[in-house]
């Protein structure tokens, strides 16, 4: 394909892009590719590792609209909560039954206060919710122990969220990721980048890698935690922090939980700042009958190594939500690191620092559900056609975030 | 198995130990394990699964397969072979568990 | 006084033990089994003693003095039935234990910071699937020992041994001494190979002379029983509805590959099949020791790990049999107490690897066996993977990941961890590659939570008593 010229104005006057480049194989860049690949662009992806096997490979799989307070976030994932079920035809459509299952589940979620002072504080919060267009209904303690018969009766207040679904996340994305190459996406995995390719206008028209220079008309960074460190190689500073997780895994068991269950303590925790540890209990069923219990949200760089205090903290909240897993045994825990922004909001957007460069990151612990969306969002934005959702309050221009870009300029 | 009297290392002083096994009162002896007593009855196969519905017992006999669990007391996910029989011991061999899925 | 801290109480374990106690250090023996000699020495519990155990047991007498000396030394504490489930290297090392009855539910939590940290943690059987292999009645080698030895059990009536390694032998031995009839010992490899490492009649093995005496034991047992020894044959199959009541063998090429046209049908009720033997290494990955290429622990001429503080003794270094074991936990031993090992040692540890490299070159594991697979067969015993889905899952995602092809096929995830199918799966994966690699650097050994533990367990503060450094009882 020729590449066209480029237009590198912050206002406008887009030309015709042809080609882009997707930094990072996992769920989000994966999405981003196919959306890209289907609209007639020739897409490279290119990740320094293996495809789906970081931040996508070590999550839960959680398509949530309940922890979201009503804002630009909680838009992206009503949205994305409608389209998860098309894709997931289209995907079966496209790959047939041979392809590893994506599992999605429309199980819904019950979120639980477990203490007298966090009870009005959940209903305030589903009540807002309500407002903004999420299904969120308030539950008596013994309606919500019909719908999950081992919750601790001594629940203070529950809410159910019917909207909410689990997807097997790695599996997802080797979906879109071969649903991408169908429309004739490549992947080149193993592959450093070392710098930019600038033309004589100073936009990015490139990148240099360990495997030489590729070219495209747009650059879009899809890294997840690692996105602040490609940005850094590419010449921009990013605010992007890793938030690290970890889930601990059950023995199989009969089935005795029945929808993504946790405590109200999840909502703050995903929207606070605080570096120090916050764990909130999040406990689901799966498939193949494991159970899933989660999680821990701490700011450590990238410090992979095991902690005992942490999965004893996520242990012991779990058993508030379900005392009888006291006696389940724990057969393994992975970890993980959540992109983190300082202002709470994925990233979409072009770069204007940087024409011909793109982002589609910072989806804290949401990735995997708001992969889809994003890939459909930049897609429109870098094509110039009409975005699924608004994307101002996912600019890099949003005012929430002009103090931090200073302070990584 | 061998009867006490044909074997020539002879192990002396047995105490019987008795269990049940899915309910049958089984005899086994003190310092045998649980997966000891039930193969001593020249039974193998104490575990279905869970996808295929197969049998299974031990198979590595020193505990990192996990193959023989058993329920042990109430307490699932039991290594028959690294448990020794305590008598009393309420043992089910129960098909693996597997969810039914099906949502509220 | 050094605080040392062993984990493992098998050959290894036992003479690490012994020489840091005997060099100054208070020590701590961890075991997660009720007896201390690990599978080399697994024997009748108390409880059902024999005064003639010694007859099924090589170098008994020195078992008995590795262990009536520790149990009589006052600076060692003994503490069976404690399961290590994690280490944490955040500054200090950690090493957190329950002690309880195996698979138990609240036991007790124990969190131990030594001076010094031996891992003795041995090895397990490397069974490769062939189709049926998941039949009951289908054991490891190291199974049949363990009930013969530790329960006067035999596993079957007519029993088949095979695989690739001498240590069929003292298999066929312990099945024969457990009164059932072996059938045959199939080795993998043939004689030309055999050759090349060692010799043709590994029971008259020159140079490693406690070795030699080993396995001519076992030799004489065999003439004894007339079991037939037959090289370059394989089991491919075993059949039976609810167990086993046959197998195929066929004969194989140097590269494991069956012959077609030789196979044989046998009748049998149980079969004990060993192609090797996998390190327990988790222990070591955990406390981020380097492993070597072949993914042993290494370790220097002090058994030191490239973790400070943090020895590596027996198997775990290498596949190399008890005499190895002894001669490096001695060694170990007194290098956790900070004094210099004993030449002798050092000179039994040279003398033995070798013999542990001769295994190698003669009995190591070849390729060709992926051709014994149908699709059906199982790969991964837990979750019920057979080869077909994970040839499936490999052309239809392209995955270069280990971690991705895991977690989309499921193979790895259940409830052994990989212990089994773990190493089999990347061969697997990587032949299914086409560039013949992963590269995601993913490794199946590698398991934070070391052995499962109950949820209620973990949820404990940290631990009661023995924070800080370890109790002495």
């Amino acid at each position: 394909m020729v590449a066209s010229a480029v237009v590198s104005s912050a206002t406008g006057g887009r030309a015709i892009q042809s080609s882009a480049i997707v930094i990072g194989a996992g769920i989000v860049g994966a999405a981003c590719a196919r959306s890209l690949a289907m609209a007639g662009i020739d897409v490279l992806i290119v990740d320094r590792s293996t495809a789906a096997s970081a931040t996508t490979a070590r999550g839960e799989g959680n398509l949530l609209v309940s922890d979201k307070a009503p804002g630009a976030e909680l838009v992206m994932a009503v949205t994305a909560a409608h389209r998860w079920p098309g894709l997931v035809a289209e995907l079966a459509e496209e790959l047939g039954d041979g392809f590893p299952s994506i599992e999605y589940e429309s199980k819904g979620g019950l979120v639980v206060a477990t203490t007298e002072d966090g009870a009005a504080p959940l209903l305030r919060f589903a009540a807002e919710q309500r407002g903004a267009g999420v299904d969120a209904r308030e539950l008596s303690v013994s309606d919500a122990r019909t719908l999950e018969p081992e919750l601790n009766p001594a629940i203070t207040a529950a809410v159910h969220y019917p909207q909410d679904a689990q997807v097997q996340p790695v599996n997802a994305a080797e979906a879109l990721l071969a649903s991408a190459r169908g429309h004739g996406a490549r992947v080149m995995q193993n592959t450093r980048i070392s710098g930019p390719i600038l033309d004589a206008n100073g936009a990015i028209v490139g990148i240099a890698t360990d495997r030489g220079e590729l070219r495209a008309d747009a650059i879009v960074v899809a890294a997840g935690p690692w996105s602040g460190e490609v940005a850094r190689v590419l010449g921009v500073g990013l605010p992007v922090l890793p938030r690290r997780g970890m889930v601990l895994v059950t023995s199989r068991m009969p089935q005795r939980i029945f929808h993504k269950v946790y405590d109200a303590d999840y909502v703050g925790a995903v929207g606070s700042g605080d570096a120090a540890l916050q764990t909130s209990s999040v406990v689901e069923s799966t498939e193949s009958g494991n159970v899933l219990i989660g999680s821990s949200r701490e700011q450590l760089g990238f410090d992979d190594r095991l902690r005992v205090d942490t999965i004893a903290r996520i242990a012991s909240k779990a058993l508030r939500l379900f005392p009888f897993l006291t006696d389940q045994a724990i057969i393994r825990t992975y970890g993980g690191f959540r992109p983190f922004m300082p202002d709470h909001l994925p990233l979409v957007s072009e770069d204007h620092r940087l024409p011909g460069l793109w982002h589609a990151t910072g989806h804290e612990g949401a990735g995997i559900g708001l992969a889809p969306v994003t890939g459909e969002l930049i897609a429109a934005l870098i094509t110039g056609t009409t975005p699924p959702l608004d994307p101002a309050p996912f600019s890099l221009a949003r005012a929430t975030l002009a103090p931090h870009l200073a302070a990584v300029a | 198995m061998l009867p006490g009297g044909d074997d020539p290392i002879r192990p002396e002083n047995e105490t019987m130990v008795s269990i049940t096994v899915d309910g049958e009162p089984t005899a086994g002896i003190l310092g045998q394990s649980i997966a000891g007593v039930i193969m001593a009855g020249d039974r193998l196969g104490f575990r279905q699964t869970a996808r295929l519905d197969k049998p299974r017992g031990v198979f590595c006999g020193i505990g990192v397969c996990f193959d023989c669990l058993v329920e042990v007391n109430g307490l699932s996910d039991v290594r028959a072979c690294q448990r020794k029989a305590k008598d009393g011991d309420v043992v089910i061999t129960a098909r693996d568990p597997h969810p039914q899925g099906g949502d509220a | 006084m050094r605080e040392v801290l062993v984990v493992g109480a098998g050959p290894a374990g036992l003479a690490t033990a012994r020489a840091a106690s005997a060099a100054g250090a208070f020590v701590v023996l961890l075991d997660s089994s009720d007896a201390l000699g690990g599978q080399f020495w697994r024997h009748l519990p108390d409880t059902r003693a024999s005064q003639n155990e010694k007859v099924l047991h090589h170098g008994w007498s020195t078992f008995r003095d590795l262990s009536d000396s520790l149990e009589g030394s006052q600076n060692v504490t003994i503490l069976r039935h404690a399961q290590v489930w994690a280490i944490e290297v955040l500054g200090d090392l950690a090493v957190h234990a329950v002690v309880g009855e195996p698979d138990g539910t609240r036991r007790e939590r124990r969190v131990f910071r030594p001076d010094a940290l031996v891992l003795a943690t041995g090895a397990h059987d490397r069974t490769l699937p062939f189709p049926g292999w998941d039949l009951p009645g289908v054991f490891t080698g190291g199974a049949a020992q363990a009930l013969a030895k530790g329960e006067r059990l035999a596993v079957g009536e007519r029993v088949l041994v095979a695989g690739a390694g001498p240590f069929l032998l003292p298999v066929a031995q312990s099945i024969t001494r457990a009164g059932s009839r072996v059938v045959a010992v199939l080795e993998a490899n043939r004689a030309t190979r055999l050759a090349r490492g060692w010799t043709p009649r590994p029971w008259q093995l020159l140079g490693a002379a406690g070795k030699g005496i080993e396995l001519a034991g076992y030799a004489v047992g065999h003439i004894r029983h007339r079991i037939p020894y037959r090289l370059g044959r394989a089991v491919i199959a075993a059949h039976g509805v609810d167990r086993v009541d046959s197998v195929t063998t066929a004969r194989v090429d140097d590269d494991w590959s069956p012959i077609p046209g030789t196979e044989r049908r046998l009748d049998v009720d149980a079969v004990c099949v060993s192609h090797g033997f996998t390190p327990r290494i988790e222990l070591a990955i955990a406390a981020e020791c380097g492993l070597t290429p072949d993914r042993f622990v290494a370790v220097d001429g002090q058994q030191r790990t490239t973790t400070a503080n943090v020895f590596a003794a027996g198997e775990i270094t290498g596949i190399g049999g008890v005499d190895l074991a002894l001669a490096e936990g001695e060694i170990a031993g007194h290098a956790a107490a900070g004094s210099a090992a004993p030449h002798a040692a050092i000179r039994r540890r040279r003398v033995f690897t070798g013999f542990a490299h001769r295994i190698e070159a003669a009995h190591g594991i070849r390729s060709g066996w992926t051709n014994w697979l149908t699709e059906s067969t199982l790969i991964c015993r837990c979750e019920e993977v057979d080869f077909g889905a994970m040839r499936t899952a490999a052309s239809a995602t392209k995955s270069e990941s280990f971690r991705s092809l895991k977690l989309g096929t499921r193979a790895g995830l259940g409830i052994c961890q990989g212990r089994i199918c773990g190493r089999t799966s990347e061969e697997l994966l990587c032949s299914l590659n086409p560039n013949r690699e992963l590269s995601d650097g993913a490794v199946s050994d590698r398991r934070p939570i070391v052995s499962p533990l109950r949820i209620g367990e973990l949820a404990e503060p940290s631990s009661q008593q023995g924070q800080g450094k370890a109790h002495h009882d």
